[in-house]
């Protein structure tokens, strides 16, 4: 056996390449909760992908067929509801893990040099994963599909001079018909999931070239020569990483530490996840909304459309500037803004652990008006609510300009050489 | 798993002792508990290609009235998204099973290629009907009916039979294969009943029902 | 924006028509468990709603299976259109007339349940109320201007709008108290809100047909994953005591 192995090893290294990213990589030993977003994020992505593949075994892309085909799945498809039900639950429980994992990369600064390139990636990620759940949406072609991406759609039309051209490309039709469901169908299943998994593979390389950041943002690679025997890591690590580092007493090894450690997370995670799915699907109408039981109508609007809860706080932005054209450009430049976060904090202290109080307000503050706005984006328009959702855009982007300005010159705390026993 | 126990070791740092019978039961157990748990959540993907309730649906029992079947004449109708042929024979076509038995691979039908009360000279509940699933056991073309003769190009003698253009596979008019051809056993007889004289319920027979 | 704005004047009446229907809901009395009310429902929608109202996604045998009535009973006393026991829970009305006797053809109900909610239906069907001015005569409540017309009337007997003269801010008031019936009909009140509880019982079932396997599957997933994290538990534990 281990002849045949060898024979393999010699050809494909897949045992070197297991033992450099899964095995013998070092993590830092006080990465906490905050931390088992990613490896839930893939595990979510692997759910998709193999849920979406069993759902488009029985699913008809065309307007005639679309609806009917999901509820054939449901009730006409052994289990088909299961696989259904995880492929919708798993939409929202996406962007729930990823929501996670971004704040934790605010919090301890994980974006900061040299992570710049990795947290750039994990937001194109993200870019993807909002177009993917978006065109994803419009598939089941109930009421909401049609009018939201009706909406979304729309939005292009405000880019001047070529804008109400541009929509008409994007729908292949004078309105959304089955003509921009077949696209959407093409790319949901098959584009951007190649362009998600090639991202993610891309974020996975980035991560391990400059390793984990952690709580504390105290480095766990040391220059070459600079730590005594005693100070080293007594774990298996990989060569890759101890040829050029000295590796700190602070690390274990990704397998069995931190696997283990992700998965009683995911254990926690599916049981939450299994809960919805099994129990409360519709999750009261957040993520199955209740007009998208009902087929796509062109000549009827529901009563009130909002996009799905994960696009809220954007849709909130949106409306809250009066002006098409700048609405469209502010909800753009909320997100610009996140891809700019590396260098908009001009810190050196990477963990709000370590930085000042101001900061923590901010970062908290900015997540409070993050939940706000979703809140404000996702129900029924009311008078106080456009004042609320100005003031609430106000304050979000206020957290990247705060940031810019505090950060230059910033009173910090001393920051350990070592992670703090 | 065996894998899992020696990096178990290999990374176990020298300070601190590991209690290993511990550490080794865990293992097995989390093992053991997590590919249950992966074993059951493939069962939904296994069982989603099981027919569905459509195609069940669609492969019901089928009702078919024989009344206005011409002597000598073959209707087809589906059943379970197959052609099922009903031919009512003539007493000359039944007296010509009996001459040619010498060319056929199985004319007792002994493979079980019928429902038991079809195991019979006529291959049939009524010698006058036959009721045959028109898919060759070849390859699964479905065999052309030459009647009135235009069979005796295909088989010397035997004016009535059928005749698969896919490879040349020839059956005579109770459906069993002649020697020398691909197809290895006879048509298909399948499941029927009738429920008066001139109606037939094509997908159970009347011990099932 | 000029696209927007006529996109939103759409939505006008429509809001205003819901912000009309804010009536209180009633909650309705679901229990999927209850199969004699899933088949009284089932038996009040044959009669009353089959006639108009199609359920394409739903089969009469699977109806019957779940509701635990034998299919040749079912096919014999529920099925009206000589559809097969197999076949999908079709109108027995041609669409063409359903579409000009309405003015719309009436919506399909497999799944009305999970788009209106089962207290809507509930209240929804116990609200009609006499309006001369409305075609078939009668308006609802938390449906104004309704394109249907009252058929459970025979049931329900003439149902009537009620009001209370109340005091407010002191100022005398008529305030709308309920929808009383002329007692014509074959049910006495309580057995009408009972017999619309079991049909909204029986359409909150052809919503979602799987919701009872769904949560017997669900819980003994959930104990399994239980069972997994106790084990993943103890066993990161093991690994983890020398590192801290």
């Amino acid at each position: 056996m281990s002849g045949f192995m060898n024979w393999i090893e010699q050809r494909i290294p897949m045992m070197r390449v297991a033992n450099m990213h899964a095995i013998q990589y070092p993590a830092p030993r006080n990465m906490n909760f905050w931390y088992v977003f990613g490896f839930l994020a893939t595990i979510v992505l692997v759910n998709q992908i193999i849920t979406g593949i069993w759902l488009t075994m029985n699913y008809v892309p065309t307007a005639e067929g679309a609806f009917a085909s999901v509820e054939y799945i449901m009730r006409e498809i052994d289990y088909g509801w299961i696989i259904r039900y995880m492929h919708s639950t798993g939409a929202s429980a996406f962007f729930i893990v990823v929501y996670m994992h971004m704040f934790r990369g605010m919090i301890y600064g994980s974006y900061q040099k040299p992570r710049e390139l990795l947290w750039v990636f994990g937001m194109f990620i993200y870019l993807a994963l909002m177009a993917e759940a978006f065109m994803g949406y419009v598939l089941p072609w109930g009421q909401m599909s049609y009018w939201g991406a009706q909406v979304i759609v729309s939005l292009f039309g405000a880019i001047p001079v070529i804008g109400p051209d541009l929509v008409i490309w994007l729908q292949g039709d004078y309105v959304i018909s089955g003509a921009t469901l077949n696209r959407f169908f093409a790319l949901h299943v098959i584009a951007l999931p190649l362009v998600i998994v090639i991202l993610v593979f891309l974020h996975i390389i980035a991560l391990h070239e400059v390793g984990s950041n952690n709580p504390d943002g105290v480095a766990i690679k040391h220059k070459k020569g600079s730590l005594s025997e005693s100070e080293k890591t007594p774990y298996k690590i990989h060569e890759y990483y101890t040829d050029k580092y000295d590796i700190a007493d602070d690390v274990v090894p990704f397998f069995p530490h931190i696997v283990l450690k992700d998965l009683v997370a995911f254990c926690v995670f599916l049981a939450a996840f299994c809960y919805i799915m099994f129990f409360a699907p519709e999750m009261g109408g957040k993520f199955l909304e209740h007009p998208n039981f009902e087929i796509a109508n062109p000549l009827k609007t529901p009563e009130h459309i909002f996009p799905v809860w994960y696009f809220t706080p954007f849709y909130a932005i949106l409306k809250a500037v009066p002006d098409k054209l700048f609405g469209v450009l502010a909800m753009f430049g909320a997100i610009a803004a996140l891809f700019a976060m590396p260098w908009i904090d001009r810190g050196r202290v990477r963990s709000w652990r370590y930085r000042c109080g101001l900061h923590k307000v901010n970062l908290l503050v900015f997540a409070v008006v993050f939940i706000f706005l979703g809140y404000l984006g996702g129900t029924p328009q009311e008078n106080w609510k456009i004042i609320a959702s100005q003031i609430a855009t106000v304050l979000y982007f206020g957290f990247f300009v705060a940031l810019f300005l505090y950060s230059k010159n910033e009173n910090t705390k001393p920051v350990p050489a070592r992670i703090p026993k | 798993m065996s894998d899992v126990s020696v990096d178990a070791k290999e990374s176990a740092p020298e300070k601190g002792p590991g209690d290993n019978t511990r550490r080794r039961f865990l293992t097995v157990a989390t093992s053991v508990v997590g590919a249950v748990g992966v074993a059951g959540a493939a069962v939904p993907f296994i069982a989603s290609w099981n027919p569905s309730a459509k195609a069940k649906a669609a492969g019901a029992d089928v009702e078919v009235d024989i009344s206005g079947i011409e002597p000598g004449q073959l209707i087809r109708v589906m059943w379970r998204s197959k052609p099922v042929w009903i031919v009512r024979r003539t007493p000359e076509i039944l007296e010509e099973l009996k001459q040619h038995e010498a060319n056929l691979k199985d004319p007792t039908s002994e493979a079980e290629q019928q429902p038991a009360f079809a195991k019979n000279y006529y291959r049939s509940l009524k010698e006058e009907y036959l009721v045959l699933v028109g898919i060759c056991t070849h390859l699964g073309c479905s065999p052309t009916h030459l009647k009135n003769g235009a069979f005796e190009e295909i088989v010397e003698g035997v004016p009535d039979g059928f005749f698969c253009p896919c490879h040349g596979s020839k059956f005579d008019m109770a459906g069993r294969v002649f020697q020398n051809v691909p197809a290895p056993l006879n048509l298909v007889v399948p499941p029927y009943q009738y429920v008066d004289d001139t109606t037939m319920i094509i997908g159970s027979t009347a011990e099932e029902a | 924006m000029k696209k927007l704005l006529a996109l939103m004047s759409l939505f006008v009446p429509l809001w205003a028509s819901a912000a009309g229907s804010s009536v209180h809901l009633d909650e309705a009395p679901i229990d999927l468990t209850d199969k004699a009310s899933l088949q009284r429902g089932a038996q009040i929608y044959m009669n009353y709603c089959s006639g108009c109202h199609s359920m394409k996604y739903q089969r009469y045998s699977r109806t019957f299976n779940d509701l635990g009535i034998p299919e040749e009973l079912g096919e014999e006393n529920l099925q009206f259109t000589g559809d097969k026991v197999t076949d999908y829970m079709k109108r027995a009305m041609p669409e063409e007339g359903a579409a000009t006797w309405f003015g719309a053809a009436p919506p399909d109900l497999t799944l009305v349940a999970r788009v209106r909610g089962g207290d809507w239906l509930y209240t929804y069907l116990r609200t009609f109320y006499v309006d001369k001015e409305r075609p078939f005569g009668v308006n609802n409540k938390v449906f104004p201007d309704v394109g249907m017309p009252h058929v459970l009337q025979s049931l329900q007997g003439t149902p009537r709008e009620t009001y209370e003269e109340v005091m407010v801010d002191g100022e005398q008031v008529k305030r709308y108290a309920g929808i009383q019936s002329d007692g014509d009909g074959a049910l006495s009140p309580e057995e009408y809100d009972q017999a619309i509880g079991d049909l909204v019982n029986f359409l909150e079932y052809t919503g979602e047909p799987f919701r009872l396997q769904s949560e017997k599957i669900g819980k003994w997933v959930l104990v399994f994953i239980l069972v997994l994290f106790v084990f993943v538990f103890l066993l990161k534990k093991d690994y983890w005591r020398e590192v801290h």
